[in-house]
């Protein structure tokens, strides 16, 4: 299996990143590479290997609804580029 | 309303809030209306290296309601990234389930007690429990361009549950979401507040319209921004009516080009759809299991004791009401309808007065006008069962008339008097069967023309004489003269003889 150059165009739409033309070359060289070296899974013989849903072995892993304080907001917001006293701060969202 | 060149087609996606003291993944509180970004923490904001740790409560209430709703419960479930991004996601992905949801094919009865459409199955395709997104709030204060964003929402436990698309018009879509809460309300998961958002819907709608070639099937439109079970009733109705004005337009039918999927969002204001943007493809949100996440089995004995745990569910109830009590369809409706409480209330009333037609026509009618007027739950009422069991059984003997116990009863209601207080206050005494009979005899004497007038067959002219008791005698029962004073004429007649 071999990455399109179109492919990486739509991923890193999806991804919300702007690629300039020689950055998509170097992606598309790059992850194809990262795939292709995936492919030498498809060598393995998997015959009688039962699929797998999950890469854990635990199961039923829970904590009780008991309230925990939450951080504080000053510490919340502390990493954020843009801000406001209560909330973070985005370009406008439109759409709904 | 429904033109019978097409059929209506809708599916519902219904997103309801469980109610848990916390976040499904991490330990903040679900609280509604703390001031903002105030019910975080690295968890729910996405913060490196924090792991989530599933709600037990949450589970344990997703999986009470797939129950309910009929589903079967697969041994095995996990949780999957879905991966948008969006200002209201921080972690760039949200944990839901794809491909092995908690639940899977049930269903959901509905039914009209008017007889608008016949009893149904709804099937449910899945039910799946997932977390929710933060809220975003555009300023539109000094015009800044900026969005403001909320995360005390991010993470809130949501069980998704997605109906086949079985729904064959706005009526029936409206009964689907009433019962659907009802159920959710006799659970007890969750509070079912719209305009808290705890109960979010979203529709999908196309039609099947009938033409020479055959039925032909129009481009499905996902409808959102509903805010009532009354919008969705009103834009399903909208949205049918629009779709057939395109098709007769356009001729352009499902997966035909230009015949995809869109999104489109009610405004309330003007009771119509407009455009929304276009989805992502489901691909596109390239689902894989969550590492972090431990997968889930539930074993038969958890399944039975869950089931041992429903309680009686509406469908169930209105039944037992109808063949226990002897009340018709519809009043066993209306009363299941208002919620366990008031069923409770009901019973305790049918059982101490002995009669349930009667308890069952003063709930419907007096009880219900005093909760609505006052805004009030049947948990506040201010009359007890046994209370007002004491009135109605002195209407079923005979000595109070139906609109003399209403104003004993408006009285309780107010004061919280019992009914004899009641009655007290209001000074109504039983009136003893004798003075009552005194009393016609006088008026008899007094209206010979009315006697007359009855011995000649015109039974109404006592009517006359019911008026003048209540101006003698307030707590004159009208029923108890009418009959006295046909019996007394009776006897004149037959001593005349």
């Amino acid at each position: 299996m071999s990455l399109t150059r179109q492919q990486i165009v739509k991923v890193s739409l999806l991804a919300r990143l702007r690629l300039q033309d020689d950055e998509l070359d170097r992606m598309t060289h790059q992850l194809d590479q990262v795939v292709s070296y995936m492919d030498l899974l498809a060598e393995v013989d998997t015959e009688d290997a039962e699929p797998m849903a999950h890469a854990v072995e635990q199961t039923n892993v829970f904590a009780e609804d008991h309230v925990l304080p939450s951080l504080d907001r000053e510490s919340a917001l502390s990493n954020a580029p843009k801000r406001d006293e209560q909330c973070y701060r985005v370009p406008a969202v439109l759409g709904d | 309303m429904s033109d019978p060149s097409y059929e209506i087609v809708i599916g519902l996606e219904v997103h309801v809030q469980l109610q848990t003291a916390t976040k499904l993944f991490c330990r903040c509180s679900t609280r509604f209306g703390a001031p903002p970004n105030t019910q975080t923490c690295p968890v729910c904001i996405g913060l490196p290296g924090s792991l989530p740790v599933m709600n037990r409560q949450a589970f344990e209430l997703a999986l009470k309601t797939a129950v309910a709703l009929n589903c079967e419960i697969p041994a095995f479930t996990k949780w999957d990234r879905k991966q948008y991004y969006y200002p209201d996601l921080p972690k760039g992905y949200q944990i839901s389930q794809f491909d092995l949801p908690m639940s899977q094919h049930g269903y959901l009865e509905i039914s009209d007690a008017k007889g608008a459409f016949a009893p149904k199955r709804v099937g449910i395709l899945r039910a799946h429990l997932e977390e929710d997104a933060g809220k975003s709030m555009h300023d539109e204060l000094a015009g800044k361009a900026d969005s403001r964003i909320d995360l005390n929402r991010t993470g809130t436990p949501l069980l998704e549950i997605v109906s086949q698309p079985d729904m064959r018009s706005p009526e029936e879509a409206r009964a689907y979401l009433t019962e659907l809460k009802l159920l959710l309300t006799y659970l007890g998961v969750s509070d079912c507040n719209m305009q808290e958002g705890s109960l979010r819907v979203d529709a999908n709608i196309n039609l099947h319209v009938a033409t020479p070639q055959g039925t032909v099937a129009t481009p499905i439109v996902e409808v959102k921004n509903m805010n009532s079970f009354r919008a969705v009733e009103r834009a399903m109705a909208f949205e049918a009516t629009r779709q057939f004005d395109v098709w007769n337009d356009t001729r352009i039918s499902l997966g035909a080009p230009g015949g995809h999927k869109t999104t489109r969002g009610w405004d309330e204001q003007a009771q119509v759809t407009r455009p929304q943007r276009q989805k992502e493809e489901s691909s596109d949100y390239r689902y894989f299991p969550d590492p972090d996440l431990a997968p889930v089995i539930v074993t038969d004995q958890q399944l039975d004791a869950v089931r041992a745990s429903l309680g009686e569910l509406p469908a169930a109830l209105r039944d037992r009401l109808q063949t226990e009590r002897g009340i018709d369809a519809y009043d066993a409706d209306v009363i299941v309808n208002q919620g366990r409480a008031f069923v409770d209330y009901f019973s305790e009333l049918a059982d101490i007065g002995g009669d349930a037609k009667r308890a069952s026509n003063w709930m419907q009618q007096d009880v219900l006008r005093v909760l609505n007027e006052r805004d009030l739950t049947i948990e506040l009422f201010p009359i007890s069962p046994a209370s007002l069991a004491e009135l109605l059984k002195t209407v079923q003997r005979g000595e109070l008339d139906t609109s003399r116990a209403r104003d004993v009863f408006n009285v309780m209601a107010e004061s919280g008097d019992s009914a004899a207080q009641a009655m007290q206050r209001l000074g109504i005494q039983a009136v003893h069967r004798d003075e009552l009979r005194d009393l016609c005899r006088e008026l008899l004497d007094a209206n010979p023309n009315v006697v007359a007038d009855v011995q000649s067959g015109k039974e109404k002219a006592i009517g006359a004489l019911i008026g003048q008791a209540k101006r003698r005698n307030p707590n004159a029962n009208p029923n108890q003269v009418r009959q006295l004073c046909l019996e007394l004429i009776r006897q004149q007649g037959s001593a005349q003889e």
